[in-house]
């Protein structure tokens, strides 16, 4: 055997990337097996829950809501995409940053991973991709519990699995990068401080035409209205064509979330 | 395999490697001997392609890092200072999925692992979760870890650091093995007898630099003498004693709790010392070790 490798390929992507985040995405499906199964359920049920309590309980008080295109749907079916878009956000911001911090900052995970042929880039994708995977998952359940409801309005719902996969990407790529930045656990907590008002405020559970104009733009700036604005197109079947914006918008995410992270874990961990 | 000339690495103002130069051959084991904060560490990470180098040239496998490393970082186990196994997997699943890190199909991992499992004798623990193990089999795991992808060259930063003296005997004796097999290894270590055990050739660092190169036999014929007298004399009157023994030995080192002699025969040198009419408290005739070839070099003890 010789002591020396061939000069071939290097530098580019090829220090980034050897195209193994499968391998990254396979460790945490091996991760999740031993892992505490309530908290993965509950990322299930929650949105259920709200659905039943809101859009059932609530909805017989509140009636109908009419839709900017004047299409008038019950409130159940107003909400319902909300939520499902907002189950997607929570799955993949959990696992993209409480998770990551967690082994970026102590048990030395990445470390680990890096010493080997993987890149950051495959860290990265294979991170996002399990966040998401858990994200369509959640989705696909829920879905199935709108049909069953009678929630799905129109054929086009099934596209809103695809469109809850994007949401997730955009979300966990954004929630990693931004993750990939933070130092301690202070800081994490600003990461709840955001999503809560996002929450309440984006459309998930009344239109956001109540609000002054300066506030309606600053909801519309923010991901979640672009998600709940998307779901909600595609389960109701009122798709104007501004609709492709919210795709735009994610794709954007997607690429500063992955450009960030990847940039970041190499200054950690490579530099 | 590995060749560094004028390897440096800077953290600001700081320079931590200060310009080394060293070469591993193939099937040799190699160790850095050195102090905490010698730069030990920060040599095997750049090394390890995952530090990148401020000054020098490093090429390891005929590979520049700064160019190669994913390539480079494949063909290398590394077993690093603070192991880093994965605490939510089990033994097992640590070695496949490190495996599979490397990008080998799930089979041959799984097939790996059962042997390395034996090997580092973890075969009953196989299925226990890593926080379940002791320090001694986590560091037999972090050493199977790092052979799972068939490594040209093993890298091992401190391996028995914090590890108890059993534990360690058995460790070594893996290493070994590895040796025997023609494993390439580089070891760090700031425990003299681990230099003298593990190492055909080292070099001794403090603060970023060689001070010596060679064999630890070489070593201490070099900078040492045969055997060494430890004398005590009780902490206020080391010092006293020593100006009386100025011209027994061929040298003398004055510790805080001891004066060493140096001599080609330490019993001869007792008897010089009790003509003389001194009555050290304890005294002892040692081989010389790694340990006096630091201290002769740097006037400092490796473990401070
Ligand atoms: N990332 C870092 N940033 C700043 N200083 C560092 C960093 N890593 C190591 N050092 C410093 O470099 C010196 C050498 O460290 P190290 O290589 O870990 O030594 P050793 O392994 O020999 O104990 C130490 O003084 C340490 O504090
Ligand atoms: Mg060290």
């Amino acid at each position: 055997m010789s002591d020396v490798l061939a000069p071939g390929r290097s530098g580019g992507v090829s220090a980034l990337y050897a195209g193994n985040a499968r391998a990254v995405v396979a460790r945490n499906l091996a991760a999740t097996k031993t892992s505490n199964w309530t908290v993965v359920l509950s990322g299930f049920f929650e949105p259920v829950f709200y659905l039943f309590a809101m859009g059932v309980g609530l909805g017989t008080y509140v009636g109908d809501v009419t839709l900017p295109s004047g299409l008038h749907v019950e409130y159940a079916a107003y909400i319902a995409p909300g939520l499902l878009a907002v189950s997607a956000m929570n799955g993949a911001v959990y696992d993209s940053t409480w998770n990551v911090f967690f082994k970026m900052r102590f048990a030395r995970l990445y470390e680990a991973m890096l010493a080997t042929s993987l890149g950051p880039l495959d860290v990265a994708f294979g991170e996002i991709s399990y966040a998401l995977l858990r994200g369509a998952v959640y989705a696909t359940g829920f879905l199935t519990v709108m049909q069953v409801m009678g929630l799905n309005l129109s054929w086009t719902a099934v596209l809103a699995l695809p469109a809850v996969v994007l949401v997730a990407f955009g979300f966990a790529s954004f929630g990693m990068a931004i993750t990939s930045l933070m130092k301690t656990f202070q800081q994490m907590d600003w990461i709840n401080i955001v999503l809560l008002p996002m929450f309440l405020l984006s459309a998930t559970f009344f239109p956001i035409s109540v609000y002054p104009a300066p506030l309606q733009w600053l909801i519309q700036a923010m991901p979640l209205w672009h998600a709940v604005e998307l779901v909600r197109g595609l389960t109701t079947g009122d798709l104007p064509p501004s609709t492709w914006w919210h795709v735009v918008y994610f794709v954007a995410m997607i690429g500063i979330g992955l450009t960030v992270t990847t940039r970041r874990l190499r200054a950690l961990f490579l530099a | 395999m590995v060749a560094a000339r004028g390897l440096t690495k800077r953290f600001g103002d700081f320079v931590a490697v200060d310009g080394i130069d060293f070469e591993v051959a193939p099937g040799e084991s190699f160790g850095l001997l050195g102090p905490n904060g010698a730069g030990k560490s920060t040599t095997m990470r750049m090394v390890g392609a995952v530090s990148a180098r401020s000054g020098g040239d490093l090429t390891v496998l005929g590979l520049d890092p700064d160019d190669h490393g994913p390539r480079i970082r494949a063909q290398l186990g590394v077993v690093p200072q603070e192991d880093n196994l994965d605490g939510e997997l089990t033994a097992r699943g640590n070695l496949v999925t490190y495996g599979r890190y490397f990008g080998i199909p799930r089979s041959v991992c799984a097939q790996r692992a059962t042997e390395l499992l034996e090997f580092a004798q973890l075969s009953e623990r196989a299925d226990a979760k890593v926080d379940e193990l002791s320090g001694g089999m986590k560091r037999r795991l972090t050493i199977a870890r790092a052979l799972v992808n068939e490594p040209r060259l093993l890298m091992l930063d401190e391996p028995t650091t914090g590890l108890d003296p059993q534990a360690r005997h058995i460790l070594w004796d893996r290493l070994f093995r590895l040796k025997e097999q023609g494993t390439t290894l580089v070891v760090t270590t700031h425990f003299m007898d681990e230099a003298e055990q593990l190492c055909e050739r080292l070099v001794v660092v403090d603060h970023g630099q060689i001070m010596a190169e060679g064999s630890p036999a070489e070593l201490i014929r070099r900078y040492s003498s045969r055997e060494v007298a430890e004398l005590r004399f009780g902490t206020d009157r080391n010092e006293a004693a020593a100006r009386v023994l100025a011209e027994v030995g061929d040298r003398l080192e004055i510790l805080p709790d001891r004066v060493l002699v140096y001599a080609s025969d330490g019993e001869a040198i007792l008897e010089q010392v009790a003509a003389r009419g001194l009555r050290p408290t304890t005294s002892l005739v040692r081989r010389s070790s790694l340990e006096d070839v630091f201290l002769r070099l740097t006037g400092r003890s490796l473990i401070e």
